[in-house]
């Protein structure tokens, strides 16, 4: 780590002169609530948010992309997508970072994701430190996401008129000695940073009834859970949970056609494992066709199958979903539960 | 600046240009009706291509308009001459504009992918092959791959049930297996019509025709999702250990390579993982069958 003082002042420069040579994203004030938006002036940023509806995943994963565009003439060509635009991501929240940390590990080991990687090679994130919880939805402080050592290439923690700025990658050292009128930071300076981080750990409250080491073997003991019965009847089928979830990565792709039926584009797009249509085969025979299953899936995804395949939680307890459940379904109450039932059997 | 320690260099991305969801196109030289519903395509591979596949591995077959779907592989490696088979039922958007293409269209291809049959390990065994309906298509590599090594393996048995005559696939194959020596082909229908005088009844009502000798049998099935289990009580009811049982299973595998979520069991891809799994592998699974 290696640290630097930014006034809010030459914040604002900072931000006007990235704005000409990157495309900017970073949380706005929009209808009573907050989202990450791709910004043209400083002044649109609204740094101090709580959360935002959708997390900052759309600009790596955006809800529809082009894969590639094709042309059925002179025995069909293939074109490769358009090339995406260097980005800068400011004011993302450490959930947001460690579900950012999650796909780059999807979508860059394996089979590598050029259409991921290439986006991710062009971005720089810009996070920032939560100070205060953003409601009673969010359970960072459990999940171990309240805090961030790497996944950023700049990290902001608010002194009220300065930012402390922490350099997490070369790229960032770059970007702000380019861009931004720094000062060092001085004793003051630091003695600031370790009492403002030092008073905001007591704010945030543990919601987890159990250290969530113990999450992926709970889960593993509730795969037969009456819960996940009681969840399916609630349910809606709707999706919201997993629209609104920053780790969710799965995906659909289909064709469009242009209307000369001969040029067209295969297209990806965000897709939901709580939709009934989702392991449904041609023919007909759905895979995972009661809504409790569906729900036991999303659940054992985000605790233990995502963990065991990609050494990350596949939640970063950001409250999301529960804030979107319009039957209040929330990862918190349902992990307490299982916990429960599993301290009540044993 | 406050050097505390230093940071971590810039993250390194792999470097790679292949784009794992573009297609290559192949020309369709060859269509042969099969049934009502099904049409055997053979695929030209582009000049000098080999699919270098597996029995029991799956093709991303797009109708560029129409989309793409996942195919098994139905020729066996050791029949591919540049060229395969696909065994292609109407069931969906794809497949049926798939059905109304001609010799000389082309084809997107990705593929192949998943893991297929670990046949060498079958030799010096009996294998006991019980494909239901559609299923006969990804086993049908299989089989003629053993047929075409034929002496590497022990007693070859088929078992093999369709819905009705009309539904009986590869009836010639069918036809040259029965009079092979070194084949034992029993052959069922569920409802028989008035040309029928083989066998009436659903697959597993063929076990009782056999006898085996289970520790040196690998049972193989596939078929229609609720086919498994009862084929698995046969197999456990000769004897067959878990490990020597494998089992070909269908899931919606869209993208092939382990990252859309479609076609998940639990925690395993099957299109990375499977679509061919062990018994022994998927019996704590509780999606799996």
């Amino acid at each position: 780590m290696s640290l630097t003082i930014l006034s809010k002042q030459a914040f604002q420069d900072f931000v006007a002169r990235i704005l000409a040579d990157y495309r900017v994203a970073g949380p706005t004030s929009k209808d009573g609530g907050y989202i990450f938006e791709e910004i043209h002036d400083p002044a649109e940023l609204c740094m101090d948010y709580p959360t935002t509806l959708l997390p900052p995943k759309k600009f790596l994963l955006p809800t529809r992309e082009v894969l590639f565009k094709y042309t059925r003439q002179n025995g069909g060509v293939l074109k490769d997508a358009p090339e995406p635009p260097p980005t800068v991501i400011l004011g993302v929240h450490t959930c947001d970072l460690h579900a950012i940390q999650l796909l780059d590990t999807v979508f860059c080991s394996g089979h590598f994701d050029i259409h991921y990687m290439n986006r991710r090679k062009k971005t720089l994130i810009v996070s920032i430190e939560c100070l205060n919880p953003c409601d009673e939805h969010s359970f960072c402080k459990s999940m171990g996401t309240l805090t961030a050592d790497e996944g950023y290439d700049l990290h902001l923690t608010d002194l009220g008129d300065r930012y402390a700025v922490d350099v997490g990658t070369q790229a960032g050292e770059q970007l702000i000695s380019k861009y931004a009128t720094t000062k060092a930071a001085d004793k003051e300076d630091i003695q600031l940073l370790n009492a403002v981080i030092s008073a905001k750990w007591p704010k945030f409250p543990y919601r987890l009834d159990f250290d969530v080491s113990e999450l992926p073997s709970i889960l593993e003991l509730s795969m037969k859970s009456s819960l996940w019965q009681e969840l399916g009847d609630r349910c809606l089928a709707c999706a919201a949970c997993t629209n609104v979830c920053p780790t969710c990565f799965c995906f659909d792709v289909k064709d469009e056609v242009e209307l000369n039926l001969v040029d067209g584009q295969r297209v990806r797009m965000w897709d939901s494992c709580q939709l009934d249509e989702f392991a449904t085969v041609a023919g007909g025979h759905n895979f995972r066709a009661s809504r409790a299953l569906r729900q036991r899936h999303r659940f054992m995804r985000k605790g233990k199958y995502i963990l065991d395949a990609h050494k990350h939680l596949g939640c970063v307890g950001c409250g999301r979903c529960a804030r979107a459940c319009l039957v209040d379904i929330t990862p918190v109450g349902v992990f307490n539960e299982l916990y429960r039932q599993q301290e009540a059997g044993s | 600046m406050v050097a505390i320690a230093s940071y971590p260099q810039t993250k390194v991305y792999p470097n790679t240009e292949q784009d794992i969801y573009l297609p290559y196109f192949a020309e369709i030289v060859d269509i042969r009706p099969m049934t009502a519903l099904e049409k055997v395509f053979t695929i030209e591979l582009p000049k000098g291509m080999s699919l270098g596949h597996r029995p029991g591995q799956f093709m991303e077959v797009s109708v560029f308009g129409i989309g793409e779907a996942p195919i098994s592989i139905s020729s066996s490696p050791s029949r591919s001459n540049g060229t395969f088979e696909l065994c292609v039922r109407k069931v969906g958007d794809v497949t049926t504009a798939l059905h109304n293409l001609k010799p000389g269209d082309k084809v997107g291809l990705r593929g192949p992918f998943g893991r297929g049959f670990p046949y060498e390990n079958f030799r010096g065994k009996d294998i006991l092959f019980v494909p239901g309906g559609l299923g006969l298509a990804p086993l049908r590599s299989l089989i003629n791959q053993v047929l075409d090594e034929r002496a590497h393996y022990g007693r070859v048995i088929i078992l093999y049930g369709a819905r009705n005559p009309g539904e009986l696939l590869f009836k010639d194959e069918l036809k040259a297996w029965g009079e092979r020596d070194d084949v034992e082909l029993h052959v069922t229908v569920d409802r028989g019509d008035e040309t029928w005088t083989g066998n009436v009844g659903v697959v597993t009502t063929l076990f009782k025709h056999i006898s085996i000798y289970p520790r040196n049998t690998v049972g193989i099935t596939c078929g229609p999702p609720v086919m498994y289990r009862f084929v698995l009580m046969e197999f456990f009811g000769k004897g067959i250990s878990e490990g020597n049982i494998y089992l070909s299973l269908e899931r919606r595998m869209k993208c092939g390579v382990g990252k859309c979520g479609h076609c998940q069991i639990n925690n395993v891809y099957a299109c990375q993982s499977g679509p061919v799994f062990s018994y022994r592998e998927i019996k704590g699974l509780e999606e799996a069958l």
